[in-house]
């Protein structure tokens, strides 16, 4: 009986410091066994590699022209060249490009690399912007209720009343056509799905009972918003904001191929897509080589979103 | 089920008056001088005072927001700048283009995308099942633009001259065109809201062809419907098979359905009869969904196609600056994806008796 009191002690205290070290641990075990997950971080991984090495793994500079470079049209520097490998039983005596030239005399395989850059910050930085200003609004609404929660959601309702690319384009528009614009529009487009799942999970939470433990004890709205509720809304935020990624990167490559976002000669894959447009029966391989590269990186973002959703949820395991 | 409808119709209005504000604002926020744009850089002031004046572009913003809104009450969207012509004869003129684009890649992906949904359950981690869901993923990772150009790009060029060359744009080939409906059926004279309707379906070459027995055409409309279709569909058909399967390999796992095998049904009653029909429930809304993306997919295909739908013309009048039809176009397309999310809605509470119609 006089072990009672320290064990009492023990199972009051060791639940709040132990679980949340285990869940993360688990989750990562769980992530780290999944076929998707192992797949999606596979790809992203190349990617990353290619973001990081691009000045090693380029064999041109980003914006180079081919002519400024030393190159003449008899070592095969021509618009929309096609692809020169040496390898391959390309003359030797022409110059190596193993994606061709784009019709600026650019190396396509350097600037598809380097445009790997583009795409990651695009995809982190606009489903940031989205996530920040969505969870806030979703809070608001979620916690203070009434006309400020009608105010809120209403408002989140006449965005998504627009098809998203419409809107992005209208927005980016306004804001004049540019990599960062595009984001923003994109961004914007955004904050209504993190506002719902930030709404929906602190309306869930905001009655259980250990937020009234601790509004009993004394705690302020604003410490119980981000103490209480904000740790207990990530799972669904961060498994939405990994499958946004994806869907962000989609988004500002569409701008960028329409001409409203990346300006040249910037290398992005969007907009390299969009140049090429109009020789795509010539030269496929100018659509091919960007396309396949946001193919791969949005495939792993949905790969690794897919992965995440079922290893934080234990419901979902199949 | 009336009062959920009515409920839903006065909860939209507010949202409705939000979209025709904000359209209204951001056109007008949108940098750039409509009188330049329309009438070239050389316009002079005499000139361009004249062209502001005419469409009340000189008056202050909240009375041309009144003279709008007053004007939409009366179902008139403006006349466009740049075409001089009514907004709505445009979108009777366009937006049937991209209704049909949208049918067609919906019923592609549907079809197909239930399909390949019940035969990956139903051989669960099969070669199929696997080749299937593997495809999955990659359909909804491709951009519907890339897709479009490659799809483009290997049926017009690397299989040409073979019988599965496609068309890469437009909507029929040089040389064939349509009898709209209108004429066939001696409707010519005919007035109000059902000649709209008539016009409207016979700017859908499918239709069009399909209703007044026009083959030949019909053919042609088809042919070069399936590539834009295509890339416009397989992202919907991807998430389609993926959500059929996952939600057939539920109601699968349910005790009727080991009663319905118990009683002695072949399988392919059980999965047909017994589990598909609630399987679809969730596909029905995933459907509903998919419509936004599918939306802004049309502007995308529209633009690689050559297809003149309202897709393609909101791009156009926003770098032409034509306010009025970006304006008219977008609260279009806004109040459309309204109504068809209530649609989807009601529908899917008519589908499930057990959702509480509040």
């Amino acid at each position: 009986m006089a072990s009672t009191a320290p064990l009492a002690e023990q199972s009051l205290d060791q639940p709040l410091v132990a679980r949340p070290a285990n869940l993360w641990r688990d989750t990562l075990r769980n992530l780290l066994g999944q076929r998707s997950a192992q797949a999606g971080l596979v790809l992203l991984g190349v990617v990353l590699l290619m973001a990081v090495a691009a000045p090693i793994l380029a064999t041109h500079g980003e914006t180079t022209n081919m002519l400024d470079a030393g190159e003449t049209r008899a070592t095969g520097a021509v618009r929309n060249a096609a692809p020169c490998i040496h390898l391959l039983g390309c003359a030797a005596s022409k110059s190596q490009h193993i994606l061709g030239l784009d019709s600026n005399l650019r190396d396509e395989y350097s600037r598809v690399i380097y445009a790997s850059r583009v795409s990651l910050e695009v995809g982190f930085f606009t489903v940031g912007i989205a996530i920040i200003i969505g969870t806030v609004l979703g809070a608001i609404a979620g916690y203070a209720g009434g006309w400020a929660d009608n105010l809120v959601m209403r408002v989140m309702d006449v965005l998504l009343a627009f098809p998203a690319l419409v809107l992005a384009i209208a927005i980016v528009t306004v804001l004049g056509p540019s990599l960062i614009n595009a984001q923003i529009a994109v961004a914007i487009v955004g904050i209504p799905v993190y506002a719902r799942v930030m709404r929906a999970s602190v309306l869930s939470i905001r009655e259980r009972d250990f937020v009234t433990a601790s509004r009993a004890l004394g705690a302020s709205s604003y410490d119980i918003l981000l103490r209480r509720i904000l740790p207990n809304a990530l799972t669904p935020l961060i498994v939405q904001g990994t499958l946004g990624i994806a869907g962000a990167i989609l988004d500002v490559a569409a701008l960028s191929f329409l001409g409203l976002g990346s300006q040249p000669p910037a290398a992005d894959w969007g907009s390299m897509i969009g140049d090429a447009r109009n020789v795509v029966f010539v030269a496929p391989w100018l659509v091919l080589a960007p396309g396949a590269a946001i193919a791969i990186m949005v495939l792993g973002f949905n790969l690794l979103g897919d992965g995440l959703r079922d290893a934080l949820d234990p419901r979902l395991n199949r | 089920m009336l009062r959920f409808v009515l409920r839903r119709l006065l909860l939209a209005i507010p949202v409705l008056f939000g979209i025709i504000f904000v359209v209204f604002a951001l056109a007008r926020l949108i940098p750039g001088d409509p009188c330049r744009a329309q009438l070239g850089e050389r316009a002079t002031a005499a000139v361009c005072n004249d062209f502001i004046h005419r469409f009340g572009l000189d008056q202050p913003i909240p009375v041309q927001f009144g003279i709008y809104v007053g004007q939409l009450a009366h179902g008139d969207l403006g006349t466009s700048l740049k075409f001089g012509r009514p907004v709505t004869d445009l979108i009777i003129e366009r937006l049937p283009v991209t209704v049909e684009l949208t049918l067609v890649a919906l019923l592609f992906a549907t079809v197909l995308g239930i399909l390949l949904g019940v035969v990956s359950a139903s051989r669960r981690n099969s070669a199929v099942d696997v080749v299937t869901m593997f495809g999955a993923n990659i359909g909804v990772s491709i951009p519907v633009f890339v897709l479009g150009l490659v799809l483009a790009w290997f049926f017009a060029v690397v299989l040409r001259g073979t019988p599965f060359a496609l068309p890469p744009s437009g909507r029929l080939s040089s040389g064939i065109s349509e009898i709209p409906l209108t004429e066939v059926w001696g409707l010519t004279g005919m007035q109000g809201p059902l000649r709209v309707l008539a016009d409207f379906v016979s700017h859908m070459t499918i239709f069009n062809a399909l209703l007044t027995g026009q083959w030949g055409p019909l053919g042609d409309a088809l042919r070069h419907m399936i590539l834009p279709a295509v890339a416009l569909g397989t992202i919907p058909l991807a998430i389609i098979a993926r959500m059929t399967r996952s939600s057939l390999l539920d109601v699968m796992g349910l005790d009727y359905i080991r009663t319905a095998r118990a009683k002695g049904l072949t399988e392919r009653l059980v999965v047909l009869r017994h589990g598909l029909r609630n399987a679809l429930l969730p596909v029905v809304t995933i459907i509903g969904l998919q419509l936004g993306g599918l939306l802004s997919g049309a502007v995308l295909t529209e633009t690689i196609f050559n297809l003149s739908g309202v897709g393609r013309t909101v791009t156009e009048a926003i770098t032409g600056r034509d306010y009025v039809v970006i304006q008219g176009l977008t609260i279009v397309i806004a109040v459309g994806y309204l109504l068809i999310n209530l649609i989807v809605d009601v529908s899917y509470a008519y589908l499930d008796p057990r959702i509480r119609l509040s």
